[in-house]
């Protein structure tokens, strides 16, 4: 009896140690990662790497396209999966009856987050590039990656909106507001921390994402900015800007890896290290806008 | 107050009806929107995958040994391809699948509230990370450092590769199994204690058992996200397609074989165009295959508890 009991209190620590490490392991792997990256990467980020174009020679070499082109993928695609996947949240979770349409479009949600990215770029090759004509632009890009990231803003939308009691929507009710003054004042203002949470996580997602912009044909030589939105002379506003070709970040960095010269991996390490401080200061700042509305709202 | 209730036909309120209903009809159109995709991404797949059968017969497709649709003798064995992916995937679960397990019991039921706090968004970083920057780690750091291990480890291999995707999928797997596990009720986790069972007893035969369905999907989850990853095999473990599952040499995924070709130009309609949508649909088909298992592992669990 004794021993089996001390067997077990072993068995525990030992269980505690395994945990532990295995926990280690991962968080060590990705130090070493970042480390790594860091320590190839840095001698190469300089001012001018961020002002130089794209070039053979891998000094001369910059990122001055691709984070532009980042930047301007990223609008479209929150410019597309913001409003819709907010919209399609409050409407699943505030809205819909429990009939089979509901159900379908629950299912194909969970459906919609499990099937690989690539095949989305695949969906848009065949639909925006060739049926759509839109070519190999910056909106076909932005399409692409909005609708990829649509799941995951939907699913935070209502994870988000479920946290809300009950008894504010009876209250608001009952002083006889409609439905949408409901959901406009007091569902979306209690509910923003939680969507803002998952709308910031899901653009670093789509910043990082390289395999659906490889397949609608992104991997081109590109040594000039888009169009600029705005114009000296009227209409003073131009959407050139978005049929234009572009790079972005991964692509970049992608490129310069699969490349042979030793030369042109310390630019993509130096790439990488841009590309891996944006993600992570993006999702930084989601876990600060979840700790923040977690202390505001106490129900 | 003068005027009371709202006269029910009077301008105003019917007004409000028309925007609450028009409101409503948005909302709806943007929900049914998602049903699109879905529909979009099956039936472009299919639409252009289709044609390609008519080239080639389905026995040379399941049965050919190599893959070369694009040299002068083109072979069209998608086992090749298939295989790679296999390969790839099994190695990343049998790193993910026992870390991941282990990670979210301790987790749960080992440490602290407060330890768990800080640990489970920094683990959460894993899975923020490009899987472009995983790439580059894979050839570029965890290739070298094997090879002082294997030395006749290829420079491109699907050994680290797999590695590499198999901890960028850690996060996947614990994350949902630790929810699992916390959502068994605490009565269970305290007559199995008061029983005088060990921690260990406790997690493994009785957490573990009941909290079964959720685990399934998060090992589901983690199945499809490493059939379905595609830039850490295509940097890392080569571009070469090869009916083996020799894991110290070069391979070839679906996923792959789809980044290869699309760098080149892809004219609609030619062979190779045609030959992506059907690896993309070959890829599609079997994560549906993994999730339709892991939705009846669950219903079937579910029913059970009942």
């Amino acid at each position: 009896m004794q021993k089996q009991v001390e067997r077990l209190k072993r068995q525990d620590s030992v269980f505690w140690v395994v945990g532990l490490g295995s926990l280690l392991f991962a968080l060590v792997t990705l130090l070493s990662l970042i480390i790594d990256m860091a320590m190839t990467g840095w001698p190469r980020i300089s001012p001018a790497f961020f002002t130089s174009f794209a070039s053979r020679f891998p000094e001369k070499a910059g990122i001055f396209s691709a984070w532009v082109g980042s930047l301007t993928v990223v609008f479209v695609t929150a410019a597309l999966a913001i409003p819709l996947g907010v919209a399609t949240g409050i409407y699943l979770e505030e809205y819909a009856r429990k009939n089979w349409l509901t159900k379908i479009i629950e299912i194909n949600i969970l459906n919609l987050a499990g099937i690989p990215s690539i095949t989305y770029g695949l969906m848009a090759l065949g639909i925006f590039v060739y049926h759509f004509q839109l070519g190999q632009s910056i909106i076909t890009a932005g399409l692409t990656l909005g609708l990829l990231i649509l799941p995951i803003i939907i699913v935070t939308t209502r994870e988000a909106i479920r946290t809300i009691p009950s008894h504010i929507r009876e209250a608001s009710y009952a002083l006889g507001s409609t439905k949408w003054q409901t959901v406009w004042n007091h569902i979306l203002p209690y509910s923003s921390g939680g969507i803002l949470t998952g709308v910031v996580i899901a653009l670093s997602r789509a910043i990082g994402e390289t395999a659906p912009l490889l397949t609608v044909g992104a991997l081109t030589f590109i040594a000039f900015l888009p169009t600029p939105p705005v114009m000296a002379e009227p209409p003073f506003v131009s959407f050139q800007w978005l049929m234009d070709p572009y790079t972005v970040m991964p692509i970049q960095m992608f490129n310069w890896v699969s490349r042979p010269q030793e030369e042109f991996h310390i630019n993509a390490a130096a790439a990488g290290l841009v590309l891996l401080t944006m993600t992570l200061l993006l999702n930084a700042t989601a876990i600060y806008i979840r700790y923040r509305f977690r202390r505001k709202y106490k129900w | 107050m003068k005027e009371g209730f709202s006269d029910p036909k009077s301008f105003k309120r019917r007004a409000r009806e028309v925007k609450e209903l028009l409101i409503k009809s948005i909302l709806f159109c943007c929900a049914a929107s998602s049903v699109l995709i879905t529909f979009g991404v099956v039936w472009t797949l299919l639409k252009e995958a289709l044609p390609f059968f008519q080239e080639v017969s389905f026995g040379q497709f399941l049965f050919d040994t190599e893959w070369t649709p694009l040299f002068e003798d083109p072979k069209y064995g998608i086992m090749t391809l298939v295989s790679g992916t296999l390969l790839t995937t099994f190695i990343a679960l049998t790193v993910a699948i026992p870390l991941g397990t282990i990670t979210a019991v301790f987790l749960s039921e080992y440490c602290s509230a407060n330890v768990r706090e800080i640990l489970k968004p920094v683990l959460e970083l894993l899975a923020a990370v490009p899987t472009v920057v995983y790439g580059y780690f894979a050839l570029l750091f965890v290739t070298p450092l094997l090879q002082k291990i294997i030395p006749d480890l290829a420079s491109f291999n699907a050994l680290s590769a797999g590695l590499v995707m198999g901890v960028m999928i850690i996060p996947y797997v614990s994350s949902l199994t630790e929810d699992a596990m916390r959502a068994v009720p605490v009565y269970l986790r305290e007559g199995s204690l008061a029983l005088g069972a060990s921690n260990f007893q406790t997690s493994f035969k009785v957490i573990v058992p009941s909290a079964f369905s959720g685990i399934a999907s998060a090992y589901v989850l983690g199945i499809s996200r490493a059939l379905g990853e595609t830039m850490v095999v295509a940097i890392a473990a080569g571009l070469q397609p090869r009916l083996s599952f020799n894991p110290l040499e070069s391979t070839e995924t679906l996923t792959a074989y789809i980044v290869q070709v699309s760098m080149g130009d892809l004219p609609q309609g030619s062979i190779g165009y045609k030959t992506i949508y059907v690896a993309g649909s070959v890829l599609l088909l079997f994560t549906l295959v993994f999730n339709l298992i892991g939705q009846r592992i669950r219903s079937r669990v579910e029913k059970k508890a009942k």
